[in-house]
């Protein structure tokens, strides 16, 4: 394998009991990339994270961060990663200034690396003003923003992400993209899980999307929309009972799903113009008019939608809402 | 798979994994000290009900129920202040259990994991900003006994030997409750579940009463339990008397709790989710 990968994961398995968690995963990850884990609630991806993180021990496979095994050099590996969690991992009762010092001293750094490092990271992680306060003060957004500063302290190269925006408001989760797209420009390696579709979009170069312990689907963003056909046109009609008449209908046109609460049938086509006029034809000759049309590139959501055959987790809805 | 060579010379030591420097083991336990102490100065409620609570037992103890308790050959207060200092840091030492839960619960466990630590630092950090804690209770303490009649009747180093036996009697206590702690996982569970504990140890014991006065199952249980090994040898440290026995005995009890619940929560500590 390549020398040029940060993160290798071969065939790991993760059991709970009787609940497989990772089922025999694979993973490579090039220096300076950033890895996007997708996939609902309970898919497996904390769990993944932990392992490569050296807090689980994995049942089968193996696992190396920048060619350190994570199960048998579980220090080396902890000094070259940096990882923020789904909690905000802060001492409430420290202040921002005080956080970071601990983590500096924790992760051997000299006292003035950290006090050099501690002002940079409060400047732009925008916390100058809030430094000095206890983090049982802040908002969610900016214990975000100091754990991940924590997590920065001693420059790892290789840096894990558990859904960083969870639990955010849109404000927070722009200013956290904003910085994580940054330290990804200065040459981080960044593995991130997410159950957001469009933060995976947003920031990751390859996305691996991951149900049930398993990997269904992996790609760019948009080799992972191209799976769909490249364009999809929705066709809505008044009723249910005529959109499952239409959808059989237009089955010649390209493959169709039937969305039943909005009485619209989705085709994927690769020449959206060829098929508006063969769809066009197709309901005349059984007379069937629509409400309406619509043309659209698909999204991650259409995406998860056919690979897992459920939609993706509900709080995603609210992230797509919210962006 | 083999390890691919890789630009961090510094970090690998030939192949196996990076050292933990010895050096490190201490001052990673002092920086989670520190850490702990100055949540004890920012939220002072910890160390104010720690100390309200055994304040009310030296004035029930002494005022309201001491006139019905008679202890053959001492006056009741300088009997019971040695129980009530015992008092003081075997409770106090479930504010290490629930202290460890609460960091389990928010995280910070998991962040302290991941970092490239000694192993044994939150959970000795912990226990050394508890012993500090102690001392200043047990000051506090020492000064309403007086305040209520209690006197010294031996010397300064009896004296200064009493409280060091109350510090590491405390410390003890403490890795029970850090073992109860990281097993709840849960503040609040820590707490119900330490509590039922320290009432069996603590009133079940030579702290308030002579157990000369309690039935034979119970006084057998009383007799050979560690609060009243260490409160007898704490009542002989500052009152006189035959004190050599005590103090060893109260010593083997306290070093084989520590011995054990260090191992278990460590062990407990490696493994918590």
């Amino acid at each position: 394998m390549s020398a040029n990968n940060a993160i290798v994961v071969e065939g790991i398995v993760k059991r709970f009991g009787d609940l497989t968690a990772l089922d025999g995963i694979d993973l490579e990850v090039p220096r300076g990339t950033v890895l996007g884990l997708l996939g609902p609630n309970g898919a497996g991806k904390t769990t993944a994270v932990r392992i490569l993180t050296t807090l689980l021990q994995p049942d089968a496979g193996s696992a190396s961060v920048l060619g350190l095994d994570v199960v048998r050099q579980p220090n080396a590996v902890r000094s070259s990663i940096g990882l923020a969690g789904q909690y905000a991992a802060v001492d409430e009762n420290l202040t921002a200034r005080e956080n970071l010092r601990m983590v500096g001293q924790l992760t051997r750094q000299s006292p003035s690396t950290t006090a050099a490092r501690t002002g940079e990271l409060l400047e732009r992680f925008d916390l100058v003003d809030a430094a000095d306060r206890p983090a049982r003060t802040y908002s969610g957004g900016m214990r975000r923003r100091l754990d991940l500063a924590a997590a920065l302290i001693h420059r790892p190269p290789v840096l894990f992400l558990d859904e960083p925006t969870t639990g955010l408001d849109p404000q927070g989760r722009n200013d956290l993209w904003a910085l994580i797209s940054e330290l990804v420009s200065d040459g981080t390696t960044l593995l991130l899980t997410t159950q957001y579709l469009e933060e995976a979009d947003h920031l990751a170069d390859h996305i691996v999307v991951i149900d049930h312990g398993r990997i269904i689907a992996e790609g760019s963003a948009s080799e992972l929309k191209a799976t769909l056909g490249t364009t999809l046109v929705e066709v809505r009609f008044p009723t249910v009972r005529r959109a499952r008449i239409a959808a059989r209908q237009l089955a010649a046109v390209g493959p169709t799903e039937l969305l039943e609460a909005e009485a619209t049938v989705s085709i994927g086509v690769t020449d959206s113009g060829r098929a508006l006029l063969d769809v066009v034809r197709l309901l005349e000759a059984v007379d069937l008019a629509p409400k309406s049309f619509n043309v659209r590139q698909p999204t991650l959501d259409d995406v998860f939608l056919q690979l897992t055959g459920s939609a993706p987790a509900p709080e995603s809805d609210e992230s797509r809402g919210a962006a | 798979m083999t390890a691919v060579a890789l630009p961090l010379p510094d970090v690998v030591d030939d192949g196996g994994d990076l050292r933990i420097p010895v050096t490190a083991v201490v001052s990673d336990a002092f920086a989670v000290a520190r850490r702990n102490l100055i949540g004890l100065i920012r939220v002072p409620t910890t160390v104010v009900f720690s100390t309200v609570q055994p304040v009310i037992f030296v004035l029930m103890f002494r005022y309201v129920f001491g006139g019905a308790i008679r202890v053959p050959g001492v006056r009741y207060v300088d009997f019971l202040m040695a129980g009530i200092f015992v008092q003081t840091v075997t409770f106090g030492a479930m504010n290490t259990g629930v202290g460890l839960a609460m960091d389990l619960q928010t995280g910070l466990i998991e962040r302290f994991r991941s970092l490239p630590m000694a192993r044994s630092a939150v959970l000795a950090g912990r226990t050394i900003a508890d012993a500090v804690r102690n001392l200043f209770v047990i000051a506090l303490m020492v000064i309403v006994g007086f305040a209520v009649g209690f006197r010294v009747h031996t010397g300064v180093p009896e004296f200064a030997g009493a409280i060091l036996l109350l510090l590491l009697f405390g410390v003890a206590f403490s890795w029970i409750m850090a073992y109860i702690g990281l097993t709840t996982g849960n503040a609040e569970a820590a707490q119900a579940a330490s509590f039922p504990l320290m009432a069996v140890f603590v009133f079940a014991s030579s702290a308030f009463v002579s157990t000369a006065t309690m039935p034979g199952p119970l006084r057998l249980y009383a007799d050979h339990q560690p609060v009243t090994a260490t409160v007898n040898a704490v009542r002989a440290l500052v009152l006189g008397g035959p004190t050599l026995d005590k103090v060893l005995a109260a010593l083997a009890w306290t070093v084989g709790i520590t011995v054990v619940f260090a191992v278990l929560s460590v062990r407990r500590y490696r493994q918590a989710a």
